[in-house]
């Protein structure tokens, strides 16, 4: 087996499997960002919302409430299914890499929109109160005093969460999408070995996250000194 | 473009969809307590080990919670073969969910033990118990407190998780989705109701662990 | 024509009664303080007054205009015209010394930046925080926070300061600080309501006290009156308790 493997590494390091595999590695990252970045603003809209008070936007607040309950407790895998089989019929012709990120998107909407939302809950009322006396109105309020006093409740654990959906985008293989882990079934399906194939597709993985991962672990001790 | 929804078919199959759900809770259940086994060795070991063991418990970590469970098993599942070791899909996908649940109940156990304060030790020991009692008496009830709600979400996160074994053939929930909606071709609705049952799972999960939590460890754990 | 008057003002959290018809007035210039043990209803009639803790009934008008609290032009226009400065000092963690002083004449009178940054920083260096203009809150002791937070309150010029046990959570030697700014404000023509334990300092600067107790205004008088020859059993009971230490 491993003369097997020794024998196929100056073939699968080949240019040509090389240049795909770093295309299946962007495309990976690109769905994970892409995603995250749309999830991000989503989530940020739902928890500014699940902040507000009164009986006007009750019935948005109620229905973001149900979104972020809702969607985190579906597996990515069914999400997939789903968005696969509602967005074909409706527009063909969209790319499986875009019925993925629209995925991403809407996962990644809900679990940020609770991460979102307990920064902004970490603010003293002190804080808001000492905001209303001035008359700084509810969006200056949230702009100029919750949020930059949020970022150091938000940024880490919405980093590990970016870290954990780029391993989490491999079931989008599933759906076809040439992205990392589909790259290394087609690179076995060639008939290269799976230690081979699936190995180097791990070492890329942990490329992509460990540094990030890294990052998000610094992140926290910064934030937290500070 | 026109689409009747049609579920009459999907709930016919109602019984059989269930009977998943009952697998995938065995699978989350049985990676759970075999996660926990090798997160208790972990845990210790990054804590109170030698320079070895912490370096070996370090790295295991670093490595899986750092790459995909979903190809960690394809490696088990397609690669070991050529070493001679066969594995039924159901047995790489408890290998590989197991593995991965140990790195991560390995960090979660770890911020347990050292949550225990050395002062709340000190205090114990000067009242004269032995080290059986201040572990039973005071670190065990502590710890578990600490650990109790990332252990929740965490056994939550397994439910979802396991979802990835119906790739391999197990007909878990997910998995005997993919077969009725081959069958029947309604591929959305089966997918909707499947959705449904795995939000209600995980919220009776959630609520029941919640309640375990506030009777045993007198944690007050939200559901919500 | 009183400069602030309150009429028969209520006040209840959920089925708990904070204030009970509660009437009182200040002239204009007037420093008018409120006394009495905690839980008295003190610092929900300040919350009242400034908009963010509504009345369950009675009236408030400043300077004869009848103030809606049910209505945001209303309450916008009282904090116009009334600052407050509360206990736990609120100042914006993630901004200077001087932003936190320049970001509502800037942003809500719409001043220009220079012009409003060389008020605040006469303000400033009334409260004897100018060199620490770059500094942040956290930067700061409690008392120099506390200095800081009284000038942001009179940045928008006030006709009404409201103070909110400004000293209680500050160490005590920092609390002649504080108390020193305060006084010298007093003889500027700002009507101000003052909350406050300090008794002696209560009794020097007050034109007026009123004793209160489970909601209610027991007493108001001159401080000769109340500290020297109360008329009410409650006010003899809490000044003779008080002044004892």
């Amino acid at each position: 087996m491993l003369e097997q493997i020794a024998e196929q590494i100056p073939l699968f390091f080949g240019y040509h499997n090389v240049i795909f595999i770093l295309q299946a590695a962007g495309r990976t990252l690109g769905m994970t960002f892409a995603g995250c970045s749309v999830g991000f603003a989503f989530g940020f809209l739902i928890a500014v919302l699940r902040q507000t008070t009164g009986p006007v936007l009750f019935l948005p607040r109620l229905l973001g409430i149900a979104y972020v309950e809702i969607f985190r407790r579906i597996p990515f895998l069914v999400i997939l299914f789903i968005v696969l089989f509602v967005i074909e019929p409706l527009m063909p012709g969209t790319s499986l890499f875009g019925i993925a990120t629209v995925s991403v998107c809407l996962l990644s909407t809900a679990f940020l929109s609770e991460i979102i939302r307990s920064g902004l809950e970490s603010v003293p009322m002190q804080q808001i109160e000492g905001a209303k006396v001035l008359n700084l109105n509810g969006l200056q309020t949230l702009f100029m005093v919750i949020l930059p006093q949020s970022w150091k409740v938000i940024l880490p654990p919405a980093a590990a969460f970016v870290v954990m959906f780029i391993k989490d985008t491999s079931l989008a293989s599933q759906l076809g999408v040439i992205e990392m882990t589909f790259a290394g079934e087609m690179l076995v399906n060639r008939g290269f070995s799976p230690v081979l194939g699936f190995g180097v597709v791990l070492v890329c993985y942990f490329a992509m996250s460990y540094p990030l991962s890294r990052l998000a672990i610094r992140l926290e001790k910064r934030l937290e000194a500070s | 473009m026109d689409y009747t929804f049609q579920f009459s078919v999907v709930f016919r199959e109602l019984p059989y969809l269930l009977g998943g759900a009952l697998v995938t809770l065995q699978i989350a259940f049985v990676t759970f307590w075999c996660g926990a086994f090798i997160g208790v060795f972990g845990a210790v070991a990054k804590v109170y080990g030698g320079r070895f063991s912490r370096r070996v418990a370090s790295s295991y970590v670093t490595f899986f919670t750092n790459t995909p469970a979903l190809v960690q098993i394809f490696l088990l599942y397609y690669a070991l073969p050529d070493a001679g070791i066969l594995l039924s899909s159901m047995t790489a996908v408890l290998i590989g969910l197991t593995l991965n649940a140990g790195a991560y109940l390995t960090e979660i156990l770890r911020a347990g033990v050292i949550s225990v304060r050395r002062s709340e030790i000190d205090a114990a020991t000067a009242l004269g118990m032995s080290l059986l009692q201040i572990v039973v008496n005071v670190m065990l009830p502590h710890i578990a407190r600490t650990i109790y709600a990332p252990l929740s979400n965490f056994f939550i996160w397994l439910v979802l998780g396991s979802s990835m074994a119906a790739l391999f053939g197990v007909e878990e929930l997910t998995g005997r989705a993919i077969n009725i909606s081959t069958a029947n071709l309604r591929t959305i609705e089966t997918f909707m109701v499947v959705a449904v049952i795995y939000v209600v799972l995980t919220v009776l999960a959630s609520a029941s662990l919640a309640l375990v939590g506030r009777v045993a460890f007198r944690v007050r754990a939200k559901v919500f | 024509m009183k400069h602030l008057e309150i009429r028969g003002l209520s006040s209840a959290y959920g089925s708990v009664r904070v204030l009970r018809d509660v009437s009182l007035d200040a002239g204009k210039g007037e420093v008018v303080s409120l006394i009495g043990p905690s839980g008295s209803g003190k610092s929900t009639l300040l919350r009242v007054l400034i908009g963010l803790t509504p009345p369950t009934a009675g009236e408030v008008s400043i300077a004869g205009e009848k103030v809606n609290y049910r209505n945001r032009r209303s309450v916008k226009a009282v904090r116009d015209r009334m600052s407050i400065v509360f206990q736990q000092y609120n100042l914006f963690q993630n901004m200077t010394v001087l932003r936190n002083v320049t970001v509502a004449p800037i942003k809500i009178k719409k001043r220009p930046r220079a012009e409003a940054e060389e008020d605040a920083m006469s303000l400033l260096e009334r409260v004897g925080m100018a060199e620490r203009k770059d500094a942040y809150p956290d930067e700061l002791s409690g008392g120099q926070q506390q200095r800081v937070a009284i000038a942001r309150a009179l940045a928008t010029n006030p006709e009404i300061l409201l103070l909110d046990e400004v000293t209680s959570a500050l160490d005590p030697e920092r609390v002649n600080e504080v108390l020193d700014t305060i006084r010298a404000l007093t003889s500027e023509g700002i009507t101000m309501l003052i909350v406050s334990h300090e008794m002696a300092f209560v009794r020097e600067v007050s034109t007026r006290i009123a004793m209160m107790d489970e909601g209610r205004i027991v007493e108001c008088g001159s401080p000769a009156r109340i500290f020297d020859s109360p008329t009410k059993a409650r006010t003899r009971d809490f000044v003779s308790k008080i002044l004892k230490h």
